[in-house]
């Protein structure tokens, strides 16, 4: 328990309107007058956001913004009730509690008053609050850098666009059974993408990163390393040839790859999915998913990463849960809900977008433990495949286990050795049956470097990936080429 | 939603433009060359029923305040969902420190005064549902029931929901202009899922209408959303190929939204784009015409003036003929390009496709053998070079006839060749949402299967 949090946190969501501890009484007691009602809880979230651009050598504009608010939730059952209010005073939030009587509400509210304990896990993070701890001057500096060093990279380059953003959350969590949980969540991204030119032909790169930390985090090191690597990607696209199409070896690289874990596997082990039998993975605990040589977790606990938390938005500390170990299925990631209909712990991946969206099951970091090739190794053990570096999105269907993921930066391996760059591809298979091919796993297990967005349901999240670099044996690869 | 509510969203819209028309003398006052400010205030309701029980109930109601600001020829924005008067303040203020910070460029600003919106139309945007929550529940059960009921292949369901917001918003600048629209939108839903020797496959449907009236009924997009999913089980991959490929009409309008990303002022201006310089050249076969219609009734995107305040006119073509007419551009990219603004701040409104005359089953017919795309997955699309590799379910068709579902696989191509080589445009609409085009047969993509 982190007694300057739990301050925070007061003077930022409640001492504002006068809320007292009797008026979150009052608003509980509303959200469990249903008959049957399993829990309750109550959000409250102060969001700060802040955003630069820069294009043509020139920081054009930039945005602040605060959001803030309270959502409220009774579940009972399979029901779920939900309200928010963007006001905190007391009477709105107890109109706005009056949702329940969707679900049932039964005569008078409860007159029971809760002794709260203020409970909260060590801080994975420091609680900063990044929009302000630097200047603004500082900050346009810091995307005025990118534009220089990737202009001066190269002379190819003809535009350079760059991105920085930060956010500052303040969260209380309250609930029905008598906690209040504080988080203090500072998170920054810096992107920057090039556009290259050569003989009339244009082509694009891009770079980011970052995680829980201050705009500190983006030295000139690490802000040079961004621009130069924008401009190499872009660079090598210049260079592609037309993609190859059809099954083949598939070599995936080490860190942002680890996409393929989040959606062939992820997505599919969410506990709501398998608590409605909708998953290609749904019942099948205990059986073998994957090859032996994957062992796939999902962890909260790292610090200051962009995917971890110290609490998930239910309040519950964030863990480092095997989801599948040497190919064998051992769990899904479970929110309140889920866990308590289907009997099974609660493993800190209740995660909500904001006060105004109910929380689900979502991942937090995704990644795959290392193994014992060297990547050097698993490369010459191709004959004629695809080796993938670089992605873009990816999506995934749970119910069929389709997923696909569309590469960025890819070459042709030949005989062993990788060849020529090829242009950017989607790759497509079935969770399962894919991951059952995984025939050598590297040793040079990375994360991504802390840019990634999860959808579901209209909600994003921020998460992390990683994985070794890894061999799939056979992999649909949609490129032009036949 | 009860007329209790109904009041309170008419004197919470006298309250945006009151917090309009504050913000910017706010502005003014701190010595502001130019600003402008849009407002919106909304309720809505969701429900979803699944396995014929109300599983959640979720009520809605935003507020936001967006400012942007001007100082020689440097911009700040800033939101927030405080509409006090205090808040407005606090908002500007954040806009005007970052105006500080920002670099000059000429082109930023308002849109040019002689533009600005006139008249005043009246485009039918707003129609409330009359519906209790526990109503909206029923019809999500009746929803899914109709969809469980379809066929005994349907072994599980994602549920049935059903959606309505109504809600106002206010845009207004220093130029004077000011504007305050009611509008709502009104959706139904449902997904099920169906099983066959051990395989799961899920598929959905949906209508969205801003009348609830016009929405297809709750029974037919169940049976629909079932159709759909029965008609995947068995699905398998094919062998890597070429092929023509036919897109379904729900899913055709992906690559009209990719072709008006390309020809988006921002992407030009930046040479990010397969479209650059293609003004005035042919990018379509003679007989397509792309337009926009932003003053239909009662349409989804219907509105008479863009975000930026400039008058949208009725009918504007964006492809004739097959030829590329003009960009889609706001002030800000007009200026940057040397033109005008096509009133398109805030994207186009309510595009049309034209067909080539040919129903669904005549379009089957024309393919002869080839794909039939109903479901396009991932991202794999680079708008600099047009170079497009998406993940897609559908059918195999042969002699014109639909033979077996068709899933894991990939089609390709660029869309410069893909715009080109379109054979056909049905007429079997999607009206739903901002773009009504048929299904589209393409000549020859590339199939990665096994």
């Amino acid at each position: 328990m982190n007694e300057q949090h739990f301050a925070t946190a007061q003077a930022t969501l409640l001492e504002p309107t006068g809320l007292s501890e009797a008026d979150i009484n009052a608003v509980m007691n509303r959200l469990t007058n249903v008959s049957g009602c399993d829990f309750a809880d109550m959000y409250f979230q102060y969001s700060k956001h802040e955003s630069w651009s820069l294009d043509e050598g020139v920081v054009k504009t930039g945005s602040f913004n605060i959001d803030q608010g309270v959502g409220l939730r009774s579940v009972c059952g399979e029901k779920t009730a939900f309200a928010y209010s963007e006001d905190l005073h007391a009477p709105l939030i107890l109109e706005a509690a009056d949702v329940v009587s969707a679900i049932g509400r039964q005569g008078q509210d409860l007159q029971q008053t809760r002794t709260w304990r203020k409970q909260g896990a060590s801080p994975l993070y420091s609680a900063i609050d990044p929009i302000g701890a630097k200047g603004d001057a500082e900050k346009v500096a810091i995307l005025e850098r990118a534009d220089r060093v990737a202009r001066a990279h190269d002379s190819r380059v003809k535009e350079v666009m760059a991105n920085l953003a930060a956010v500052y959350e303040v969260v209380l969590i309250v609930t029905s059974d008598g906690r209040q949980i504080p988080d203090i969540r500072p998170l920054v991204r810096l992107n920057v993408s090039v556009i290259v030119e050569q003989d009339g032909k244009r082509e694009r790169g891009s770079m980011g990163g970052g995680g829980r930390h201050s705009f500190a985090y983006f030295d000139d090191a690490m802000v040079d390393d961004y621009a130069q690597e924008a401009v190499r990607r872009a660079l090598v696209s210049l260079e592609a040839i037309d993609s190859p199409a059809g099954t083949m070896e598939v070599v995936l690289g080490s860190g942002w790859p680890g996409i393929l874990l989040h959606e062939a596997v992820g997505h599919g082990l969410e506990g709501d999915f398998n608590r409605k039998g909708t998953s290609a993975f749904s019942g099948r605990i205990g059986e073998k998913v994957a090859s032996e040589h994957c062992t796939v977790v999902d962890d909260g606990t790292l610090a200051d990463r962009r995917g971890s938390l110290s609490v998930d938005d239910e309040g519950n500390q964030t863990k480092n849960t095997v989801l599948i170990e040497n190919g064998i299925l051992k769990g899904y990631m479970q929110d309140e809900h889920n866990a308590r209909l289907m009997g099974m712990d609660l493993t800190g991946n209740g995660r909500r977008e904001s006060f105004a969206h109910m929380p689900m099951p979502r991942m937090t970091n995704t990644y795959m433990h290392a193994g014992e090739h060297d990547p050097e190794e698993i490369i010459k053990s191709v004959k004629k495949g695809l080796y993938a570096v670089n992605f873009g999105g990816g999506q995934v269907d749970i119910t069929s286990g389709k997923f696909v993921f569309s590469s960025s930066e890819a070459y042709l391996i030949e005989d062993g050795k990788i060849t020529a760059p090829v242009k950017g591809a989607t790759l497509i298979g079935n969770g399962p049956e894919a991951m059952q091919t995984i025939s050598m796993v590297g040793n040079d297990m990375a994360l991504d470097s802390g840019v990634g967005v999860c959808g579901k349901d209209g909600q994003s999240v921020p998460v992390g990936v990683g994985q070794p670099t890894l061999k799939m044996d056979a992999l649909t690869v949609g490129g032009v080429q036949l | 939603m009860s007329s209790l509510e109904a009041k309170q969203e008419n004197e919470q819209e006298l309250n945006l433009a009151a917090a309009a028309e504050y913000a910017i003398a706010y502005a003014k006052s701190q010595g502001m060359d130019e600003s402008e400010v849009s407002l919106h205030h909304g309720t809505g309701v969701s429900v979803t029923a699944r396995q014929q029980e109300l599983e959640t109930v979720e009520k809605h109601n935003d507020a936001q305040l967006v400012v942007s600001v001007y100082k020689d020829h440097k911009t700040g924005s800033a939101s927030s969902a405080d509409l006090s008067e205090a808040g407005i303040r606090s908002s500007v203020d954040a806009a005007i420190s970052i105006a500080r910070f920002t670099g000059a460029d000429t082109c930023l600003g308002l849109a040019d005064v002689e533009r600005m919106a006139k008249d005043e139309l009246e485009l039918n945007l707003h129609y409330p549902w009359q519906k209790s929550v526990a109503e909206m529940v029923e019809l999500a059960i009746e929803c899914e029931r109709a969809a469980l009921q379809t066929s005994e292949l349907i072994s599980n369901s994602e549920g049935a929901s059903v959606n309505s917001y109504a809600g106002s918003a206010v845009y207004a600048n220093s130029h004077g202009f000011l504007s305050d629209t009611l509008g709502s939108q009104h959706s139904v839903s449902c997904s099920v899922i169906g099983e066959q020797a051990g395989a799961m496959q899920r598929d959905y449907w949906y209508d969205s209408n801003r009348d609830p009236v016009k929405l297809q009924s709750a029974e037919s997009i169940g049976r629909r959303a079932a159709e759909r999913t029965v008609a995947r089980l068995g699905a398998r991959q094919i062998a890597s190929r070429q092929a023509p490929v036919m897109f379904e009409a729900s899913v055709a309008k992906t690559l009209i939204s990719h072709l008006i990303g390309a020809i988006k002022g921002g992407a030009i201006y930046k040479k990010a784009s397969f479209m650059l310089d293609k003004i005035d050249s042919t990018i379509f076969p003679d007989f397509i015409t792309i337009a926009e219609h932003p003053h239909l009734p009662g349409a989804a995107s219907s509105a008479w003036h863009d975000g930026e305040g400039v008058a949208t006119p009725s009918y504007r073509p964006i492809v004739e003929a097959g030829v590329l007419q003009s960009y889609v551009l706001g002030s800000y990219t007009a200026r940057k390009l040397g033109l005008e603004s096509t009133a398109n701040s805030g994207g186009v409104r309510n595009l049309t496709v034209s067909s080539t005359g040919q129903d669904f089953e005549q379009l089957l017919s024309q393919m002869g053998s080839g794909l039939l795309v109903t479901e396009l997955v991932g991202s794999g699309i680079n708008m600099v070079t047009g170079d497009y590799s998406r993940g897609a379910a559908g059918f195999w068709v042969e002699n014109g006839e639909i033979q077996h579902p068709v899933e894991e696989i990939t089609i390709a191509g660029n869309l410069n060749e893909l715009f080109r080589h379109i054979v056909a445009v049905g007429t079997d609409y999607d009206e739903r949402g901002n773009t009504k085009c048929g299904s589209i047969v393409i000549e020859n993509m590339t199939i990665a299967g096994s």
